[in-house]
């Protein structure tokens, strides 16, 4: 057979995530210390796992609507409603997904073919420019910078829009950065948005890990709703990676389309995780506080450690990353991040794997114990000071 | 401030105070000021090590005593909780609601040794009615921490 042949250029051509680049070579390793990993270190709380249980235990196996069920898609508007001060249609705008990916993947699929262009600010997480050329569009990048803290700037974004653009993604809190968009900020996006026909694809996933101040959604704000997609899940809020879980809300012409998508490649969304949901969405704020509060800690205590060693990084606002400038020893990312992996037994992931703007950087990320914090910190301290 | 210092220090005594300081966004001399205060004034008791004795070769036997009481005049238990709660074998001497009063928890060497114990110094009180001792198995969990957790091994993938 000539496999070569037969697959598809694009997807042969498509890079496989960076991420895993040094998280692979550190398992082959022992006693590595590692700050790589983009998941909770919390479990599920007991009394949403247990939901699950139970409607195992009542024989929920079915699949459910495609959608999802409607009591978890009344939920989910519940709490936007609750947070973030905005309301969906539980009928018509809003699908159970199978994570946050596969909401950002019916998304990108619905709106994008040959010739159109989707805007995508980076560092970012890795997805959205694979998944915009698997959809034969093409991925127009903007570089933020440190110097913004990593913001998309309202010129940036205005000098990255022409005619063939038909959405901007929008991933704040960021992955890897850690940066936000305040309520100001995103009215100066809306701003320059307001008279094209450009759909924002917001990806929340972090809404619940901001520090100091609450999340903004973007559909918020004055005549952005009808131009929004919101992307985001239980994974990180509640501690539910496993569970592969998330939702979109959008404007019903849209999400009858989407539904369409989700309805040949997945049918609908795992029960189990669904029940669990509904239980996290009913009763788990408490639940979000306490490990958002404990981040908040570790984000404070990583920013100040590192400081201290002398590296420098600007305060991360939200999700659970640190994103150091590591520019100043002279190295590229990867040189860094490998040197620190094989000498001194610590992994991070090079900031490079987060698309341009990244080099010179690396993300740190604290979903790990202050003692396991402590103990890296004191292996890069080692490692910096051996320059 | 003080509460969350508190709840710090009870999920890991040995934060230190410049630690504490870092996590709560808290000047150093506060948090040492605080900690120092709620050592004098008695809310922080002491700290103390979690030990898992069936880790180690030390013999020992951990029992729950159900106690119950005839009060005494204007004491009410106090007197008798002060009676049994000064056995150096008694970890824990709790006054309850319901069937019985006092649970009184000790550990010993052997169960003869903890059986000695209620037989010679407990029951003999002349306050004390009756005593129900049950023996415990096996530790699952104690003061919030697990005593079987698998070695800390982290299982999480790295996706994204």
């Amino acid at each position: 057979m000539d496999y070569g042949k037969l697959l598809s250029k694009t997807v042969v051509n498509t890079e496989k995530s960076g991420i895993r680049k040094f998280f692979d070579i550190m398992e082959t390793m022992n006693d590595v210390v590692g700050l790589t990993v983009g998941q909770p270190d919390f479990v599920t709380p007991w009394h949403i796992r247990e939901a699950g249980i139970e409607s195992l235990e009542k024989g929920k196996t079915y699949y459910t609507s495609n959608a999802g069920t409607m009591e978890l898609r009344v939920e989910i508007d519940k709490y936007l409603t609750r947070r973030f001060g905005i309301s969906y249609d539980p009928e018509k705008e809003v699908i159970v997904t199978v994570g946050g990916s596969e909401a950002i993947d019916i998304a990108i699929r619905a709106i994008i073919e040959a010739g159109d262009e989707v805007i995508i600010p980076t560092p970012s997480f890795v997805c959205y420019a694979p998944i915009t050329r698997m959809a034969g569009g093409t991925p127009v990048i903007v570089e933020t910078t440190y110097k913004d803290k990593f913001k998309l700037t309202p010129e940036a974004l205005k000098a990255a829009i022409t005619p063939r653009t038909k959405m901007l993604v929008l991933p704040y809190p960021n992955n890897p950065t850690g940066a936000i968009m305040t309520k100001e900020e995103l009215e100066g996006i809306a701003e320059v948005l307001r008279d094209t026909n450009v759909l924002v694809l917001s990806d929340e996933i972090y809404a619940e890990m901001t520090y100091g101040r609450d999340h903004c959604s973007i559909a918020s704000i004055e005549g952005m709703k009808e131009r929004t997609i919101i992307v985001s899940g239980f994974s990180k809020a509640y501690a539910m990676t496993g569970w592969r879980l998330g939702y979109l809300c959008a404007p019903a012409p849209l999400t009858e389309q989407m539904l369409k998508i989700h309805q040949y490649c997945i049918m609908s969304a795992p029960t189990t995780a669904q029940f669990a949901a509904i239980e996290a969405m009913k009763n788990g704020d408490d639940d979000v506080r306490m490990m958002v509060d404990e981040y908040n800690r570790r984000r404070r205590y990583i920013y100040n450690g590192l400081k201290g060693i002398g590296i420098e990084s600007f305060e991360p606002e939200g999700a659970f990353y640190i994103f150091p400038n590591i520019g100043q020893f002279g190295m590229s990312s990867d040189d860094f991040c490998a040197k620190l992996l094989y000498d001194y037994k610590c992994a991070i992931v090079p900031g490079n794997a987060f698309g341009a703007g990244g080099e010179g950087f690396a993300r740190i990320s604290y979903a790990y114990s202050i003692k396991h914090i402590t103990q890296a910190l004191e292996r890069i301290e080692a490692f910096v000071k051996s320059l | 401030m003080k509460s969350e210092i508190l709840k710090l220090l009870e999920n890991d005594a040995k934060l230190s105070p410049a630690q504490i300081s870092v996590m709560l966004d808290l000047p150093l001399d506060e948090v040492t000021a605080a900690i120092t205060e709620l050592e004098s004034n008695g809310t922080i008791l002491g700290y103390k090590a979690i030990v898992d004795w069936e880790k180690t070769e030390r013999e020992s036997v951990t029992a729950m005593i159900d106690v119950k009481l005839t009060p005494q005049k204007d004491k009410g238990f106090d007197r008798v909780a002060e009676k049994i709660y000064n056995y150096p074998e008694v970890k824990s001497v709790y006054l309850m609601s319901g069937a019985y009063d006092l649970s009184v928890l000790i550990e010993g060497k052997t169960m003869k040794e903890v059986a000695f114990f209620v037989s010679q110094k407990l029951a003999p009180i002349d306050e004390v009615i009756s005593t129900a001792t049950h023996f415990v198995l096996h530790k699952y969990k104690d003061t919030g921490v697990l005593y079987d957790a698998t070695l800390d091994i982290d299982e999480r993938g790295n996706c994204n």
